[in-house]
């Protein structure tokens, strides 16, 4: 009962929320992985180099598929923005039905920007299907095939740490985050630019102008405040004895 | 195509979610995820076939080194193969593929992560020295040191106070800031999923 409440009341605050953000536009707070993405999308046309990205082994059948979803948006406006390139960008994926999603996902950019003859679905790829092997496939794209900006978005654990350190020795520069906290950690340590948390989440918003991704922004910062406030009041209920 | 694929996805995605409040959609969802596993089986195959295709394009093209892409290629013809007669769980199969290759093989790169994470680490300073980098540095020092075992025991105060507390108040309360964000960022990114707003499935 407590899930159908909060279902509930997370799509009638998103409903709400983007009917009022696409009256009134707001502004986000900048955060520097993103600044440093955003950046990284121009420069790789200039130089005539590509974008990886690289988005876990998150498997869609469980709870772990939602930041492989974050990784989705952020592959679908990259694809659409850098299929004109001579050198497009290059996805990698560590699970059979993320791999399926994230051919579609570019064939999907290629259409929008309207090359949709240009698109090649070699540079959608399944490059392992164990944590580790993934790793091995993506560590290879970052280092051999003329890459600018590897970034890595979705559930990554451990490994993630080879992936930052085979780009760290070609030279090319890793915006990363996962949804595991030991991935997280590792790439706090070892990435240009790293994303903590939910922030994993916000690359809809950043990089897209549609209201309902910012809207999605601000109804998790109305949940995370019922939380906090939820949280305090319990501890002092407890504190004084009445639950 | 694409709308008849957004109306499928939806319609599938909001069954599969009744299915969990109303007991009367449990039927048609427990249909829909045995059909939903039967698709992952598939989507392997094609994932294997992806990787395959990827790395066969490599050895026709001659590419850079095309040797480990051949060496692949082949690697997997002759474990399906072997696998389709003797079939995986055959002795020959677990000795040659899973103990002499696939288990030494992600070992090595589990040991080569160790050396790299310290590396990493140590370098981490010379990256980005803000209070957030130093503040990491130390507590996973302090915590490393602390979990030193003296011969007399625990290391006073540090290991027995001091550790303890850090690990425990302060880290598991990051830890759950942590993970109630990631739950709210999934909890919104699926509902953008369900009502079509993402489409990861295609679509422009």
């Amino acid at each position: 009962m407590n899930a159908f409440i909060i279902l509930i009341l997370a799509v009638v605050l998103l409903g709400v929320v983007t009917l009022w953000k696409r009256r009134s536009s707001s502004a986000v707070r900048e955060i520097p992985a993103f600044t440093r993405l955003i950046r990284s999308l121009g420069l790789s046309i200039e130089d005539g180099k590509r974008l990886h990205i690289s988005l876990g082994h998150g498997r869609m059948t469980d709870g772990r598929g939602g930041s492989a979803f974050a990784g989705l948006a952020l592959l679908r406006n990259v694809a659409e923005r850098t299929s004109v390139s001579d050198m497009p960008s290059v996805a990698s994926a560590g699970d059979s039905t993320l791999g399926l999603l994230t051919q579609d996902t570019l064939e999907a950019g290629y259409q929008a920007a309207g090359v949709e003859d240009a698109y090649v679905h070699t540079i959608g790829r399944v490059t392992g299907l164990t944590p580790f092997s993934y790793a091995a496939g993506a560590m290879y794209i970052s280092q051999n095939e003329n890459v600018s900006t590897t970034i890595v978005l979705g559930n990554l654990g451990s490994e993630a740490g080879l992936i930052a350190d085979a780009s760290e020795r070609a030279n090319v520069p890793l915006i990363g985050s996962s949804d595991d906290l030991v991935g997280q950690s590792i790439l706090f340590t070892s990435a240009q630019e790293a994303l903590i948390g939910e922030e994993l989440f916000a690359t809809g918003a950043y990089l897209n102008d549609d209201a309902v991704y910012s809207a999605s922004l601000t109804v998790q910062d109305i949940f995370r405040w019922i939380i906090i406030v939820g949280l305090i009041v319990g501890a002092g209920l407890k504190f004084i004895g009445i639950i | 195509m694409r709308v008849v694929s957004a109306v499928i996805a939806i319609a599938v995605g909001l069954l599969v979610l009744l299915g969990y409040f109303l007991p009367m959609a449990v039927p048609i969802q427990t249909i829909l995820l045995e059909w939903a596993v039967i698709f992952v089986a598939v989507a392997a195959v094609v994932g294997v076939i992806n990787l395959a295709t990827v790395h066969a394009d490599k050895v026709r093209r001659r590419a850079k080194d095309g040797i480990y892409s051949a060496m692949l290629v082949m690697g997997l013809i002759v474990a399906a193969g072997l696998g389709l007669v003797l079939k995986p769980q055959n002795s020959f199969m677990q000795a040659i593929f899973l103990n002499g290759i696939i288990i030494p093989v992600e070992a090595s790169l589990l040991a080569l992560l160790t050396v790299t994470l310290l590396y990493t680490a140590i370098r981490l300073l010379r990256r980005r020295a803000d209070a957030m980098s130093i503040t990491f540095i130390a507590t996973a020092s302090l915590i490393f040191f602390a979990s030193a075992t003296l011969p007399f025991g625990d290391m006073p105060i540090l290991g027995t106070l001091i550790r303890p507390w850090v690990s425990q108040i302060l880290a598991l309360g990051g830890v759950r800031g942590i993970l109630i964000g990631v739950s709210l960022g999934t909890l919104l990114t699926g509902l953008r999923v369900l009502f079509g707003i993402d489409r990861p499935y295609g679509g422009k």
